[in-house]
């Protein structure tokens, strides 16, 4: 069993992300960035954790930079090797880069009124933006307003929203395909959206059976895409086959609570197969 | 009312002018909010009101220090682990486990300790670089506090062990020494350094005979004239009996070698055999039990703690734990003498030596700012069965009003609430009310908050605060207009009457609108649709349109039929069905049959007849039009109906 090495940070930590790495690299990766939330200042913070030459860990993780960042981070993804987006409890989202050389992290971007509600004069708070996903060059983000966003790295306005995409919490999104993405919502639904097509509608919608159980996290098989897996409040994970039919084809009872897949969900699914 | 125990310190809240404005205060849970009223004090009647403003008055403020944060997420892990730990050891296991709790609480209080030191030394702010050094100061009083009450209470060392277990106490926190120690074992050479014989003096004065005994040979082979003298002192040294852990002596033994030590000791001085060197002469009278001498060493000493345990080790080694105020109290005296007065924690170690556990408690609750400290010693204390159950005169025991205390101070933070759920979980009286009332007002910014929330009080059934909690949600995401979110919540909570009033709200869209919005809400809602009769109703109206447009017109008029007569549409309504159906009934194909033409007519009929403002509605002239048209259709369907189904097939 690998050794489990600990480091206390004086906040909760929301997520965590592994940096990706080069195409070609075969070493496992060495730098993670995490988000806090409920804090009074919120921060983001790379860490790293490397190898010695000889294969020794250095130890607990080290702490390379850290930001604050305007409200809980929700949701967080690596945009390139330099480049983080980060989900805000505000409703923005901010581009963080990396400065390598001197070690320190600055705003390179930030869409201010990604999730807002609409009508301000009687609406109650902020909507948080919830989920984020990132293809290079292309961001999605989607909140609890019901909003879908596409954006740009580059380029200040939003390329495409779709407002009233929902009349629930969009919880998760993710890619399918580089024009198709696939948000999960606070009733039970999942909803394929493509952005070739003009018209603000879903292209198809999935729903569980049974109870409307608020679906919390969604991602994609990395080999099969028509393979998609969910959680569930209440903890259960359904796998969805997108070609045919709209029911899950399984379900399995992962958790007690609310759960959160990554691509670590994934990697278990493949194994099933096997 | 009860006599105030200290005086209460004077706060000064910057920018608040009771001259010029008046100001009102009040309580909240861990703090107070003062507030200028509109009332102004000032002379003259012109002075422009202003904009009220609002000041928050924290008392605690450690809560939102970051280093210590650790201290209270580590030391939460260890009460839990305490509460949760079964009683079925008894005796001595059960013993050495709870002085396994009180050494691990006393890590955590260390690691803190060392974190904010590096913190004070690390940051060049001059505010914080005081303020991160004032914790360390109340951190490490905090440590030799509860150590203290480690070897008194929760181990209960008795004679013997005691004086040990005291010694070890007294090397871990009298810690002015240790630099001027590492010089002089660091220098070249120890023995002609200026401060070699403090060095000594040290080792002597807290019983580390083995070190004293290692310098006082590099001293001798330096000086091989006061051999004989060495070799003396060097001998008694060794010789001497300290009690020890192994149970291999009994005490009266113990006290035997001991007299017999000391007498030699005596000896030697009334001889004045070190009567060549001051220095080796006052060791001497040291290791003779001889305080006038231990007392000139003050500087070295540093405490009158310390000059109590010295004096215990070199007069009274097998003292018994009861006896240990006397000398305590005369220590204090004769440490301090009549220029200085104990200080705040002077008193609480008193107590501590006078086996007072309440005053302990007392005192640290009044010199420290906020209830960790007191809050988790309680605790502990309690689990050794040391405190008398006794109630206070507000309800609840000591323990658990110290609990119920800290938590609520945790519960003000915004993000350090969570781990006072725990112990509010474990406070059997008053816990669960006190969580019940603090959950509910947490302030809830995300639904992802709300989310974790929600699962404390599902766990602990906490219904009332679930539906409370949901329904505020739900009545936010209605605000906003995201109906999808309102029901979702509502389902959460099983809560009928908010789905009512949802549906009620999409019923009204259409009726305004001639088209129902969030269609893929309503399509899909599923068994929820059971939760209220007005979502029911509203999701089979729904397929009805659905029916219509797939021009599945036979089905679609059943449906219809079905709302009116099994009531599950609202009264209000039936006008809108009934002109639903007009449609139905000037299709070419007969759809209603003859009974279903009746029910409906007597639908109709229930509609205009049964209102008590029925001729507020006949005055409507479009609805005396609909009426009227309605019955005409009715009428014409009946006709051809009646054709129809008394033609015979086939002839």
């Amino acid at each position: 069993m690998e050794e489990v090495s600990a480091r206390f940070v004086a906040q909760k930590i929301s997520k965590a992300r592994w940096r990706p790495l080069p195409a070609a690299a075969l070493q496992p990766p060495d730098i993670f960035a995490t988000g806090s939330w409920d804090n009074e200042d919120n921060r983001l913070a790379l860490w790293a954790v490397g190898e010695l030459g000889s294969g020794e860990y250095l130890g607990e993780p080290q702490l390379l930079c850290d930001i604050g960042h305007d409200g809980d981070v929700m949701d967080m993804q690596f945009l390139d090797q330099e480049r983080i987006v980060a989900a805000s409890s505000t409703g923005s989202v901010t581009v963080f880069r990396h400065h390598q050389n001197n070690q320190t992290l600055s705003v390179n971007q930030r869409w201010e009124k990604a999730h807002y509600h609409v009508d301000q004069d009687t609406s109650c708070g902020g909507a948080a933006c919830t989920g984020v996903i990132c293809n290079n060059p292309e961001i999605v983000t989607v909140g609890e307003d019901g909003r879908i966003n596409l954006f740009r790295a580059d380029q200040k306005d939003a390329v495409r929203t779709i407002d009233n995409a929902d009349s629930s919490t969009l919880h998760a999104v993710t890619f399918l395909r580089t024009t198709e993405i696939l948000t999960v919502n606070s009733i039970g639904q999942l909803k394929i959206w493509d952005f070739r097509q003009q018209r603000n509608e879903p292209s198809q919608i999935f729903s569980l059976t049974g109870e409307r159980v608020p679906l919390h996290c969604v991602d994609r098989h990395p080999n099969q895409q028509h393979i998609v897996a969910t959680g569930g409040q209440d903890g259960m994970l359904s796998i969805w086959d997108i070609r045919q039919g709209t029911m899950p084809v399984s379900l399995l009872n992962a958790h007690e609570a609310e759960s959160d897949c990554s691509k670590v969900g994934m990697q278990f699914l493949a194994v099933l197969k096997m | 009312m009860e006599e105030v125990d200290a005086e209460p310190p004077l706060v000064v809240v910057p920018g608040a002018d009771p001259a010029s404005r008046q100001l009102c205060f009040e309580w909240g849970p861990a703090e107070v909010l003062v507030c200028e009223t509109r009332f102004d004090r000032g002379g003259g009647g012109d002075a422009a009101p202003g904009s009220s403003r609002v000041f928050v008055v924290r008392r605690d403020q450690d809560i939102y220090i970051q280093t210590l944060r650790k201290l209270f997420n580590e030391s939460h892990g260890i009460f839990v682990g305490l509460q949760r730990c079964e009683e079925e050891l008894a005796g001595k296991s059960r013993k050495a486990q709870l002085v396994q709790v009180s050494k691990n609480y006393r890590s955590v209080i260390r690691a803190c300790m060392e974190d904010m030191h590096r913190a004070a030394a690390a940051t060049r702010d001059p505010a914080l670089h005081s303020q991160y050094s004032t914790q360390v100061s109340i951190l490490s009083a905090m440590e030799l506090i509860w150590n203290l009450c480690e070897i008194l209470f929760v181990e209960a060392a008795a004679a013997g062990p005691l004086l040990l277990r005291l010694l070890d106490w007294i090397r871990l926190h009298v810690c002015d020494v240790d630099s001027m120690v590492r010089e002089v074992l660091s220098s070249e050479n120890p023995s002609k350094h200026k401060l070699f014989w403090n060095v000594v003096d040290v080792f002597v004065l807290q019983g580390r005979m083995d070190e004293a005994r290692h310098l006082l040979s590099k001293e001798a082979s330096a000086n091989p004239t006061s051999m004989s003298m060495y070799k003396v002192l060097d001998d008694l040294m060794m010789k001497m009996p300290v009690p020890n852990l192994g149970n291999t002596q009994t005490l009266t033994e113990l006290e035997l070698k001991w007299q017999h030590w000391h007498e030699e000791c005596q000896r030697y001085l009334r001889d004045g055999t070190f009567a060549s060197n001051p220095h080796m002469e006052s060791i001497c009278k040291i290791l003779g039990g001889d305080e006038n001498a231990m007392l000139e060493k003050k500087e070295l000493l540093t405490t009158w703690y310390h000059f109590l345990v010295t004096r215990l080790l070199y007069s009274h080694p097998t003292v018994k734990p009861m006896e240990l105020h006397f000398y305590a109290q005369s220590s204090m005296d004769l440490f301090l003498g009549e220029e200085s007065s104990p200080e705040p924690l002077d008193t609480i170690l008193m107590a501590a030596f006078e086996f007072e556990l309440h005053q302990v408690i007392k005192e640290c609750s009044i010199a420290l700012s906020n209830w960790w400290f007191v809050a988790h010693l309680t605790d502990l204390l309690d689990h050794c069965k040391l405190l008398q159950s006794h109630n206070l005169y507000f309800g609840s025991n000591m323990r658990e009003f110290l609990l119920l205390e800290y938590a609520s101070g945790l519960f003000s933070h915004h993000s350090l609430w969570q781990l006072g759920v725990d112990y509010f979980d474990h406070c059997r009286e008053y816990g669960r009310v006190y969580l019940e009332l603090h959950i509910e007002r947490i302030p809830l910014n995300t639904e992802q908050k709300a989310l974790k929330v929600l699962r404390i009080c599902e766990q602990r059934h906490m219904h009332e605060q679930v539906r409370s909690i949901c329904k505020i949600m739900a009545m936010k995401a209605l605000r906003n207009n995201r109906l999808g979110s309102a029901l979702s919540w509502s389902i959460r909570a099983k809560d009928a009457a908010f789905a009512t009033l949802i549906s009620d709200r999409f019923l009204k869209d259409y009726c305004e609108r001639g088209c129902f919005s969030d269609l893929d809400l309503i399509d899909n809602l599923g068994p929820s649709m059971l939760l209220s009769d007005r979502l029911t109703f509203l999701g089979k109206y729904r397929e009805f349109h659905r029916l219509y447009g797939e021009k599945r017109f036979s089905e679609a008029a059943k449906l219809l039929l079905m709302l009116m007569t099994a009531h599950i549409a609202p009264c209000s309504f039936w006008m809108t069905l009934l002109t639903d159906a007009l449609p139905l009934l000037e299709q070419k194909e007969v759809i209603f049959s003859a009974e279903q033409t009746y029910e409906l007519m007597q639908c109709l009929e229930d509609l205009t007849a049964g209102k008590p403002d029925k001729q507020k509605l006949l005055d409507d002239d479009v609805e005396i039009m609909k009426v009227e048209m309605l019955r005409l259709a009715l009428a014409r369907n009946l006709a051809r109906v009646i054709v129809k189904e008394g033609t015979l097939e086939g002839s």
